[in-house]
């Protein structure tokens, strides 16, 4: 019933300057929010921004490379607790480790996607899973990082970024900001890019992408490898933020996996706008409906349930038809809809 | 050294419920090539359903079972025709995503119902019942889980080699696109394994209510552990699955063993050495 | 009296390919039907078309005067339209008992049974309790055709059954097909060579890049008409 194409054709070519000067007038909006917001919404815009990276990092791996992973908070976790490994036992200043947790995540994620790899569809799905279980119950039996309670940053690790709670804040909101803008600007160039194609191949037909000459496996790989990485550094952001770390929170399946397949799914996978209607749904649903507990989750299974039945390109595919317009073209279709 | 050996043999009696945890998983991927992500959680409400039976109604394990499994065999084959028939396809990705939206869904709702508290069902004198054994003691409730499973799997085989049906889902395996020809409805023989899947699981869901604590989110590691003892076991073998199941509850129990900690991870740790080094598992499929 | 078979302007695609254009054909009760065409003809997917493994618009094809076209492949095949499909694909982790008895899995009834079947091709019953994959090439093939008469089909379809074979074992696959007309079935005969095709059918249809360019009784037509059909424009040219 709904399928969705991407019209890089339908609008005049003039009309990417146009494009281009309404994201950054975005950027540069987002970017003053530190200057006149309050501490609160501040924070809620740097989650807002983290689970819209996050998304676009999963859809990149499902909606391109076809590898679906429900193993992502392996790397969210490892990044947290390479960055409180750095600060607590070598005393690395928190900001510099940032960086350093993406690498280190980028760098386990290689012998995690040799195993993992060895598994296909369904089960390369739980695989990854079972991997980022023996992560956390891993590092719940160092007791150097707490075990399994965890451990909290020491203040004067925290007070290296700035004295100033307002301060750390908005480097903090900052960072998230640079990061999520890189990681969007990133995949679109990407997915503009002849490698773009190739992934574009592989999720249409795996078979098909291997005999035109485009190597799946070494591809799929490099996409793992460096979602892992990014994921780590956000981890690792996400948990300079909230200042404690423990394995139950570092390493959680819903917290940092369940949700932002969620977002992806409901809002459209395939595509770059879709995970970012999907964050935005999320986040106007979770301050609707907070108090409903878990009827809220039984509602966005549903949602998400539905969404696989009848409309597989998720929300974006229902409007971007109706709109003609995309603010990512990257011709790219979303899933098709087997007759 | 008893210790061990006993370790040893309580994990090879586990291995049976995880063997009967990854039959359904098992016979669904051979015949569909589809991974029910809701797996684990079916299995927890059943066992819910088991616990809402036996406790709160005061009726007889046995006769929870005998309700149970029809009456989630009836549900798969009504998911299977009414949902999940139309998710089957090339593109694996519908199937996954939508199992995993039922999954948090069963999860919250068991959570609304249940609320997060362990429980277990009561299963009176068989809970403490046990055969010494030299210096062992073996208790009724895993020596049913152990021999729960031989009959189960022996069931599943004579099934798969002695009906048409069952012969039909092996074809299916092996060339589903041609099953057609032979005057066969793929959509009532996958929602046919289905159902048997589902009565398996809420067989396996009583079991493990009577031998272990559950609450509504323990549900995802039931998943990992039948998905563990399918792969170890090598994918569409029956008799390997039980295998599977056996060396993950030894490992269990040998990590147990050392420390309390190391139980699960034990576990996992082999299933990550085997994948490494026997990818294909242990018993990969071969010609009944 | 309407034909046992009668396909009627029938297109077929594979995606935005199209691979059949207004194929016209009729098969009437008992009878042999060749037809030839060189590789990409679309001679397989006219066979995919009738036995539903490839949906095609309602309407285009009968079976004795009813529309099967747009059915899914099992209603078809219990309507009595049976496949030795290309390559045999049969059943490989099955014994050849097991792959001859998923054949009957529609329950029609009629003339074959699994004896009549091992009757016929007696090695079958020699081998019943191997694995379809352990047996030679002329042996799946037999087991393929058998299937397919299990199922006690009032229209045989047979794609490229002498496919990779030696001459000897093709003489005495198509040894087999006195006796499956006898008990009333009609075939059609997807065969690669011409003189064969001929000798065995009644009536014989060329195609051509996905049309039907030639059709008459097999007698009647010279091997140079078939020859000009077969190979198209590209021989008129040469």
């Amino acid at each position: 019933m709904t399928m969705t194409v991407a019209m890089p054709g339908r609008l005049p070519r003039s009309v990417m300057p146009v494009r281009l000067a309404i994201l950054a007038a975005v950027v540069l909006a987002m970017a003053s929010v530190p200057l006149w917001a309050s501490g609160g919404s501040q924070r809620l815009l740097v989650e807002f921004m983290t689970y819209v990276a996050l998304a676009q990092l999963w859809n990149l791996m499902a909606g391109y490379a076809g590898l679906i992973s429900i193993g992502q908070q392996a790397f969210v976790g490892l990044g947290g607790y390479t960055l409180f490994s750095l600060a607590i036992l070598a005393g690395v200043p928190p900001l510099l480790a940032l960086p350093v947790a993406g690498f280190v995540a980028a760098i386990v994620a290689w012998p995690t996607a040799l195993v993992a790899f060895r598994l296909s569809g369904p089960y390369f799905a739980i695989g990854t899973w079972v991997i980022a279980e023996v992560y956390r119950l891993g590092f719940a039996q160092v007791g150097a990082l707490g075990g399994g309670s965890g451990i909290s940053l020491p203040v004067g690790l925290v007070k290296t970024i700035s004295a100033d709670r307002g301060t750390r804040d908005s480097i903090i909101y900052w960072i998230t900001l640079a990061a999520c803008v890189a990681v969007i600007g990133c995949i679109w160039a990407l997915m503009r890019s002849r490698l773009g194609l190739g992934l574009a191949a592989i999720r249409d037909d795996e078979v098909a992408a291997e005999s035109a000459g485009v190597v799946t496996r070494r591809l799929k790989l490099q996409v793992y490898v460096i979602c892992a990485g990014v994921t780590g550094f956000l981890g690792a952001l996400i948990f300079l933020q909230k200042l404690r770390i423990s394995p139950e929170v570092a390493f959680s399946v819903n917290d940092w996996t369940v949700l932002v397949i969620f977002m992806v799914v409901i809002g459209g996978i395939g595509s770059i706008e879709g995970p970012l209607i999907g964050c935005l749904l999320f986040f106007v649903l979770r301050e609707q409906f907070s108090d409903w507990g878990s009827w809220y989750m039984v509602g966005l299974g549903a949602l998400s349930v539905a969404t696989m039945l009848f409309a597989r390109g998720g929300l974006w595919s229902l409007i971007a038809p109706r709109i003609g317009f995309r603010l990512f073209p990257v011709a790219r279709a979303a899933p098709r809809r087997p007759s | 050294m008893t210790d061990l050996l006993n370790a040893i043999l309580q994990g090879v009696l586990l291995g049976g419920l995880y063997a009967l945890f990854a039959a359904g998983l098992s016979l669904m991927f051979g015949v569909m090539r589809f991974v029910n992500l809701a797996h684990g959680d079916f299995i927890v409400a059943a066992a819910f359903g088991a616990l809402l039976l036996v406790d709160m109604l005061g009726l007889p394990p046995l006769l929870a079972v005998v309700i149970l499994v029809p009456a989630f065999a009836a549900f798969g084959y009504l998911g299977q025709r009414l949902v999940l028939n139309r998710v089957m396809g090339r593109d694996i990705m519908p199937g996954i995503l939508l199992t995993f939206g039922f999954s948090v869904m069963l999860q919250n709702l068991m959570l609304e119902g249940f609320s997060a508290n362990s429980r277990r069902l009561n299963a009176g004198w068989l809970d403490t019942a046990s055969l010494p054994l030299g210096p062992f003691q073996i208790g009724f409730v895993p020596l049913l889980m152990f021999t729960t499973a031989l009959l189960v799997l022996g069931g599943l085989g004579l099934f798969m080699s002695q009906t048409n049906t069952g012969r039909l889902m092996r074809a299916t395996s092996d060339d589903a696109q041609i099953v057609g020809l032979m005057g066969a409805d793929r959509r009532h023989l996958f929602a046919i394994a289905t159902a048997i899947a589902s009565g398996v699981v809420a067989l396996a869901g009583v079991l493990m209510a009577i031998k272990t604590n559950f609450d509504p989110s323990s549900g995802s590691i039931r998943l990992l552990f039948a998905f563990e003892a399918v792969i170890m076991g090598g994918l569409g073998s029956l008799w390997g699955t039980l295998a599977g199941g056996i060396i993950l509850g030894v490992a269990q129990g040998l990590g147990a063993a050392i420390d309390p900690g190391y139980q699960i991870l034990a576990g996992h740790v082999v299933f990550l050495i085997i994948l490494v080094l026997r990818p294909q598992g242990l018993f990969p499929r071969q010609r009944p | 009296m309407t034909n046992l078979l009668s396909v009627r302007n029938l297109d077929a695609f594979y995606g935005d390919f199209q691979a059949l254009f207004g194929v016209d054909l009729d098969v009437e009760a008992g009878e042999v039907v060749a037809l030839v065409g060189a590789n990409g003809a679309g001679k397989s997917t006219f066979l995919a078309s009738v036995t539903g493994l490839l949906p095609t618009r309602p309407g285009s094809i009968l079976l004795r005067g009813a529309n099967i076209a747009g059915e899914p492949a099992f209603r078809i095949a219990r309507a009595g339209v049976a496949m030795s499909p290309e390559g045999r694909r049969l059943f490989a982790s099955l014994s050849v008992e097991e792959n001859l008895r998923l054949g009957a899995t529609g329950g029609r009834k009629g003339h074959w049974s699994l004896e009549k079947v091992q009757a016929l091709f007696p090695i079958l019953k020699e081998k019943r309790r191997q694995g379809a994959s352990e047996l030679s090439g002329g042996q799946q093939q037999a087991v393929a055709i058998g299937r397919a008469l299990m199922a006690n089909p009032d229209l045989l379809l047979l794609d490229e059954v002498s496919l990779g074979l030696a001459p000897v074992v093709v003489r005495d696959i198509y040894e087999s097909l006195p006796a499956i007309r006898a008990a009333g079935t009609a075939v059609i005969v997807v065969e690669q060579d011409i003189g064969r095709a001929t000798e065995i059918s009644d009536r014989l249809y060329c195609l051509q890049e996905g049309r039907v360019n030639l059709t008459g009784r097999s007698r009647q037509l010279t091997r140079d008409q078939i020859g000009a059909a077969y190979f198209g424009r590209a021989r008129s040219a040469a």
